[in-house]
């Protein structure tokens, strides 16, 4: 049985919000997306199936809005706007991002809703939140990454180079995941409680308390951290840790090795690979490997041995990165016992071993190509009830017959 | 909500929306503390467990900075205490037998149990999930880690820049021709944790309409796969890889595709702001507030256009920023519909922007003192969170906890910690 099963969620079709109602949905909430009658502008995103646009073709669409069912209706019609209170009557959980006031203007804000249905959890994803002073301010992904932290610590060693938007929506995604939270949180409370309730998340806070330290060095200690290419932004500049391999590609090499294990596995592998003669620094991978107890930062640029040791061992992942492909180089390391990565690219992620083998990927059935794809699979693994996309993204009003047919209308009239 | 034992007085609140909820925990860094945060500030009692041996040093954010002032140690951690505030802590030496009888107590009387170890290590401990289960048998179990429990990396070992990595996170965040930029921080460290707080509450969900419990493996790195989905459609309908000439481009945006689209520099140093044109009225608004011939141009005219034309756009459109501060770039953006930010330092948008005002509450930490911490960016109507006390120190509660719910009195708490089994 789905975690959700017989949750109803209304969602306002808005791209904010589209991956808060995918993440309920896959968990087996029955999400009924509402669009208006051009359809959502987000169907028109590329890419597009064999590159052709079409409002069923979007695979922006097609991600966003599986295991949903689609509807169409006008809220700027009198009629549209009593569908829409006939639907929350039945509903659990109201997921809106519309632009400030609109839903107030339409009759069709919380306060108009909750007397009719007092069990409503109504979230409200809004840029800066509700009542900010700039409620009115348009934005996008990358103006909410920009003003809420994130974009200040991504980057290059380079300051001459712009900050760096990390790519993905990530800013949109971080607001839905805390738009997901809450309505689980409240929906857990109801259980008790009996009782719905108005929540209000902002974007613009989303991203500002997901930044690690960049908020909390200031929150701490007045400290700025400045962005440094492909690692942790920090007060001071710290080293690299990406290094290229002999294949071109890149790998990060994580935390720098200083423990004795460690660098009698840098040795062990240097010497399998013939490298061990040539590389001058030899000796004190050898001493590292017979100390005690790892180096501890503070001795690194202050006691003479350490601030070898601990050099040899970055210059030695160095050169056996110059040796070796970054997929050997990541399995080799991770199988001495030393956590570094490759920098896949998500279609490589997607098609690595450990990923199929683990059954992420997930055949979707498009029945009307009479095709099936793979989709990305599960965030988690809930065995009891377990994550599923259940179908594939709704066209326009595909559900209207079977969602809106048998509504009561608060009016008292039945839908033509 | 809990007695807190020593600590700060409590205004009374309404009772949180997650009251009532145990949770024995084990998870540390931000991956699991980030989870169990969100339970513990709408009041479910979060009971931390750590090893008196190590004095909780496996999580290493317990003794590095920032700090608040000269002075140093395992209690005075920045970050350490930002992620675990409203949470209980209590210390078990599991290599003695009574350490581990008390963990199965405990255990026994909690809703769920996290954490966020490398694959196997509480299983060696003896506490798997056969055993968990055998405790209680409508335990929740979740573990998170890189790779999860199952799959030819399960032994591998991840930080957060590695799950960034190997996820494509850090493939996909960059400028063309050179190295990836990356995330500058554990992003997925935060996202990890917020996956698994889902992964808790529906477990929870799941746990009241059927009584059954179960174990959820999360995998960080399968979680951030989840985050690239329009571009593995892409890879997997139309065959088409992210990596290819040209990309990644992550200041631009081709879907949904907007031009300009990027970060500019202003007057200042290493300042910079956010323009984005989500279409051609956008355009024009920006148009008429720079207010210079070259917007007129042909090349531009067109969101179609000004895609095929970016590289002179941008161009273009970072003379025009360059003269100009930031902030009053945003202000005569905003004021004409544009979407538009300053990329703000730090200090500007903890300080001084008001659409933080109520995101950095003071949290009060037994050695530390009253210090801000990253607070929660949503508005509960009815139910409130609530961060007011912060991280444990080591053992904190372990008199209040042992006492209350194993029964313990003061004088046993005290002789079990001389021997070493908290």
């Amino acid at each position: 049985m789905s975690a959700l099963a017989g949750v109803r969620v209304i969602e306002l079709a808005r791209e904010p919000i589209a991956f808060a109602g995918k993440l309920l949905a896959d968990m087996g909430a029955d999400v009924i997306l509402v669009e208006p009658p051009a359809g959502d502008p987000a169907r028109a995103y590329p890419p597009f199936l064999e590159d052709l646009p079409g409002p069923d073709r979007s695979l922006w669409w097609w991600h966003y809005h599986t295991s949903k069912r689609g509807v169409v209706i006008d809220l700027d019609a009198p009629e549209g706007r009593e569908r829409v209170k006939a639907l929350v009557a039945g509903a659990d959980v109201l997921l809106e991002s519309e632009p400030t006031g609109r839903l107030a203007a339409l009759g069709l804000d919380y306060d108009d809703l909750k007397a009719a249905r007092p069990e409503l959890i109504f979230v409200s994803v809004t840029p800066f939140g509700r009542g900010s002073a700039n409620a009115a301010a348009p934005v996008t992904d990358l103006t909410v990454l920009a003003g809420g932290g994130p974009a200040w610590s991504c980057g290059y060693d380079d300051h001459a180079l712009p900050p760096v938007r990390g790519g993905g929506n990530q800013g949109f995604h971080t607001a839905c995941h805390f738009a997901v939270m809450s309505a689980l949180t409240a929906l857990i409370w109801r259980a008790s409680s009996g009782e719905g309730q108005f929540i209000d998340v902002s974007m613009h806070g989303a991203s500002n308390v997901t930044t690690e330290a960049g908020s909390y060095s200031w929150l701490v200690a007045r400290q700025t951290v400045q962005r440094q290419t492909g690692r942790h932004a920090q007060v001071i500049m710290t080293q690299e840790t990406q290094m290229r391999c002999k294949d071109g590609r890149w790998v990060n090499t994580g935390v720098p090795p200083r423990a004795p294990g460690e660098f009698g596995a840098i040795l062990g592998w240097l010497r399998e690979l013939g490298l061990a003669e040539s590389f001058d620094d030899a000796v004190f991978l050898e001493i590292g490997a017979a100390m005690e107890k790892p180096i501890t930062y503070d001795l690194i640029g202050v006691d003479a041995e350490a601030t070898a040791i601990f050099s040899a061992g970055r210059e030695a992942l160095a050169l056996i990165a110059e040796n070796v492909t970054a997929y050997d180089f990541f399995v080799g390391f991770q199988r001495r016992g030393i956590a570094v990565g490759p920098i896949y690219a998500p279609e490589e992620a997607f098609e690595d071993e450990h990923f199929v083998a683990r059954g992420f990927q997930t055949e979707v059935t498009h029945d009307d190509l009479g095709r099936a794809f793979r989709y990305p699979g599960a965030p988690y693994k809930l065995p009891a009830s377990p994550w599923r996309i259940c179908r594939r993204a709704p066209k326009l009003g595909e559900h209207d017959a079977e969602v809106l047919s048998g509504l009561e209308l608060p009016s008292g009239r039945r839908p033509p | 909500m809990t007695e807190a034992g020593p600590g700060p007085t409590r205004a009374p609140t309404p009772p949180g929306a997650l009251a009532g909820i145990r949770v024995c925990d084990f998870c540390g860094q931000l991956a699991g503390a980030g989870a169990t945060k969100w339970l513990a500030a709408f009041g479910a009692e979060v009971i931390r467990i750590e090893d008196p041996v190590r004095q909780g040093r496996w999580d290493i954010l317990r003794g590095i900075g920032p700090f608040v002032d000269e002075r140093r140690g395992l209690e005075l951690g920045g970050g350490y205490n930002n992620h675990n505030t409203e949470k209980l802590g209590v210390t078990l030496n599991l290599r003695t037998e009574r350490g581990r009888a008390m963990l199965a107590e405990l255990i026994a009387q909690s809703d769920v149990v996290t954490e966020n170890f490398a694959a196997g290590v509480l299983e060696r401990w003896g506490f798997g999930w056969e055993r968990l289960r055998a405790i209680r048998s409508d335990i929740i179990y979740v573990s998170n880690c890189g790779f999860g429990h199952v799959g030819p990396y399960r032994s591998f070992k991840t930080w957060g820049p590695i799950v960034q990595a190997v996820s494509g996170l850090t493939f996909a965040s960059g400028l063309p021709d050179r190295p990836p930029a990356g995330w500058g921080y554990s992003y997925m460290d935060h996202t990890g944790g917020y996956y698994m707080a889902m992964a808790i509450m529906l477990a929870l969900i799941h746990r009241r309409r059927t009584g059954e419990g179960q174990w959820v493996d999360l995998a960080c790195t399968e979680a951030a796969l989840t985050l690239a989905g329009p571009a593995l459609l892409d890879w997997t309908v139309n065959g088409r890889p992210s990596r290819r000439e040209g990309q990644p481009h992550s200041n631009r945006s081709p879907s949904p595709p907007m031009a300009p689209h990027g970060i500019y520099p202003c007057a200042g140093e290493d300042a910079w702001v956010a323009i984005a044109c989500r279409g051609d009225d956008d355009w024009a608004r920006l148009a008429a507030v720079i207010g210079e011939g070259w917007t007129g141009e042909a090349a531009f005219a067109s969101r179609a256009a000004r895609l095929a034309n970016e590289d002179a756009l941008d161009a273009r459109l970072a003379d025009w920023t360059a003269g100009l501060a930031k902030f009053e770039v945003q202000r005569r953006l905003r004021a004409a519909g544009v979407p538009c930010s300053a990329v703000q330092t730090p200090g500007e948008r903890v300080d001084d922007d008001p659409d933080t005002r109520d995101l950095w509450p003071t949290a009060t930490h037994t050695a530390i003192g009253a210090v801000r911490v990253d607070g929660i960016p949503v508005r509960f109507e009815k139910t409130p969170w609530r961060i007011e006390r912060g991280a444990p120190c080591l053992g904190e509660h372990n008199e209040a906890v042992f006492g209350r719910l194993l029964g313990l009195s003061p004088a046993e708490v005290a002789r079990l910690a001389e021997e070493g089994v908290i």
